[in-house]
């Protein structure tokens, strides 16, 4: 026998672009994370061609994830057509085999950078975030060695600490992105700067979130039906951005999450920050045949 | 001579060891490295009693100090609080996180050194609630109240009570972590050195609150010093240390007018 009859055949390189040993060690600790809802795994942050902070934490699980009947959609910051989400695609489509789409319902593997879709996701889809700080005990512990040991023993009283801060100095929560949250009543995550308003979408969700931050190497999870609770007093509520009476000038439609356009003279105008939702909604003013499912927010408010 | 009626005091210091001690260490030895830092110390406190601890630097008193807080655990020994839950439980048995839920509610502490008690760049208030939230007060409105109480019974001026502690002046910092040590109303405060480093006017109106404080609260105090004249002013009974071991104890007055041990002798002289 000779040692070619032993070694794979040479490729460019391997399905997935990570090798094998690297996509079993992603998937382990994905399962690892699934099982403990909202606890931070550690995991071998592998090198991608792309910078770290670019999305490398949830390229990797997206890498790992992929199959050639996979739909994927790569949202950042809402907008499917930026260069990072386009290259992302593209990429994923030339290691993978992988279908490309801009439709949420479309869509089996959503990469995202701090957005969650406004349509509802499925329990046969997976949406990967894309995380740059795992930590939420970042601003009132700076050691991490301290930081686990508190959340070993679920010791989250210092991120109140946090909120009577913002509330004493500005006279309410300033936490725009990153809202601290706890999962399944044990661990706080950082749920990656997603806005405030994508939060509560989270909470018992039919589908799957796997949350990775490549850098800083930690992978943590929000399983399907699990609880999600953003931290807050018990006699201040929380809330979401006031974006539910504001018209997206791109679509015509309100009640979802915006983007503010500064113009010249000071005005601002508004646009739907979930683009290919704005775009079906003028796909069908225009007689095209669009499928929407149904949104986490109706008329501008959560519905359930 | 006209009679007068009789004021009861409320308390006549100190008590006779009558009821059990809030406080019992015994045995307590720590060794840093060929250093032996405590040499087998016994400390009894017994409820509202104020204890000082005088010695020289590097005497282990504060050493003690940081194990009846329970951020070091010794070598040997055994300590034990009063306190419903923790009654005959040595102390030094439990684990990492029992350590750290008695010390938020049972035990205040005030550093010498403010950075060491509290965060320089948060509000004032909110380290006071940071005790607060730790022991598990979610409300808002209750956590502002409480801080404001706490601030106000440290003769806090409490219009800059959102102030951080890092714009304040030493004698506020002080007060601040003054506040939060008495937030929860612990069962032991803890003085490391409360007023070193102040001057000396300041220093009299820092003792002022916390004589007024114990007076009010009746809250059992463990003032470390290696000042004389604090301990004199403050303390029912006095402990003096010196290489790690206990030269003498007894009444403040007594140790201080009549000093048995050579030591002793030397420091009451010292201080002239």
């Amino acid at each position: 026998m000779s040692l070619s009859a032993l070694t794979a055949p040479w490729r460019a390189f391997n399905y997935g672009f990570l090798d094998e040993s690297a996509k079993r060690e992603i998937r382990r600790k994905t399962l690892k994370a699934i099982a403990v809802p909202g606890s931070q795994v550690p995991y071998a942050s592998r090198e991608v061609p792309m910078a770290r902070g670019w999305g490398t934490g949830g390229l990797q699980v997206t890498l790992t994830l992929l199959k050639p009947s996979s739909v994927v959609k790569v949202i950042d910051q809402g907008a499917d057509d930026s260069v990072n989400a386009a290259s992302i695609r593209k990429f994923l489509r030339r290691v993978g085999a992988a279908d490309e789409t801009l439709d949420t319902t479309a869509a089996t593997l959503i990469q995202s950078r701090h957005r969650i879709p406004e349509e509802r996701l499925r329990d046969d889809q997976i949406l990967v975030l894309q995380v740059p700080d795992p930590e939420p005990l970042r601003a009132v512990e700076p050691d991490i060695s301290e930081a686990r040991h508190m959340h070993a023993d679920a010791d989250y009283g210092l991120l109140w600490l946090k909120l009577y801060e913002q509330i004493v100095r500005s006279g309410r929560i300033m936490e725009g992105a990153s809202y601290p949250s706890l999962v399944n009543a044990r661990h706080v995550i950082s749920p990656s700067p997603i806005p405030r308003w994508d939060v509560p979408k989270l909470h018992q969700a039919d589908n799957l979130t796997i949350l990775s931050a490549g850098r800083e190497k930690r992978i943590y999870a929000v399983p399907p039906h699990t609880d999600v609770a953003p931290l807050v007093f018990d006699d201040i509520a929380f809330r979401v951005e006031d974006h539910a009476q504001i018209t997206c000038q791109r679509s015509g439609v309100k009640g979802y999450f915006l983007n503010e356009l500064p113009q010249a003279g000071g005005p601002s105008i508004h646009e739907m920050s979930d683009s290919h939702f704005a775009t079906k909604h003028i796909q069908k003013r225009e007689g095209e045949a669009v499928t929407f499912a149904d949104t986490y927010y109706v008329n501008g408010s959560l519905s359930r | 001579m006209t009679a007068r009626p009789m004021t009861v005091l409320p308390r006549l210091a100190p008590q006779l060891a009558t009821a059990a001690p809030l406080l019992s260490m015994r045995g307590v030895a720590k060794r840093y490295g060929d250093v032996a830092a405590l040499k087998g110390v016994d400390v009894t406190v017994q409820p509202g009693e104020v204890l000082g601890i005088v010695g020289e630097s590097g005497s282990g008193k504060s050493t003690l100090l940081r194990a009846m807080n329970l951020e070091e655990v010794p070598d040997a020994g055994r300590y034990t609080l009063d306190i419903p839950a923790y009654r005959e439980k040595d102390l030094f048995a439990l684990d990492r996180y029992q350590r750290r839920m008695l010390r938020v509610r049972e035990i205040g502490i005030v550093y010498q050194n403010p950075h060491a008690g509290l965060r320089m760049r948060h509000s004032s208030s909110g380290n006071v609630a940071e005790r607060l939230v730790v022991s598990g007060e979610r409300r808002f409105g209750e956590l502002r109240r409480r801080a404001k109480d706490a601030l106000i019974a440290s003769d806090f001026p409490i219009a800059r009570m959102d102030r951080p502690p890092v714009e304040l002046s030493g004698g506020m910092q002080q007060r601040v972590q003054l506040a939060k040590a008495i937030a929860l109303e612990p069962t032991l405060l803890l003085l490391d050195e409360p007023t070193t480093g102040l001057d000396v006017s300041v220093q009299a109106l820092v003792l002022d609150t916390l004589k007024r404080l114990q007076r009010e609260r009746q809250i059992t105090m463990v003032l470390v010093s290696h000042d004389l004249g604090v301990i004199r002013t403050m303390a029912d009974r006095v402990m003096v240390m010196r290489h790690g071991a206990v030269v003498e104890e007894g009444l403040a007055d007594q140790v201080f007018q009549d000093p048995q041990h050579p030591y002793t002798q030397q420091l009451v002289h010292a201080k002239l």
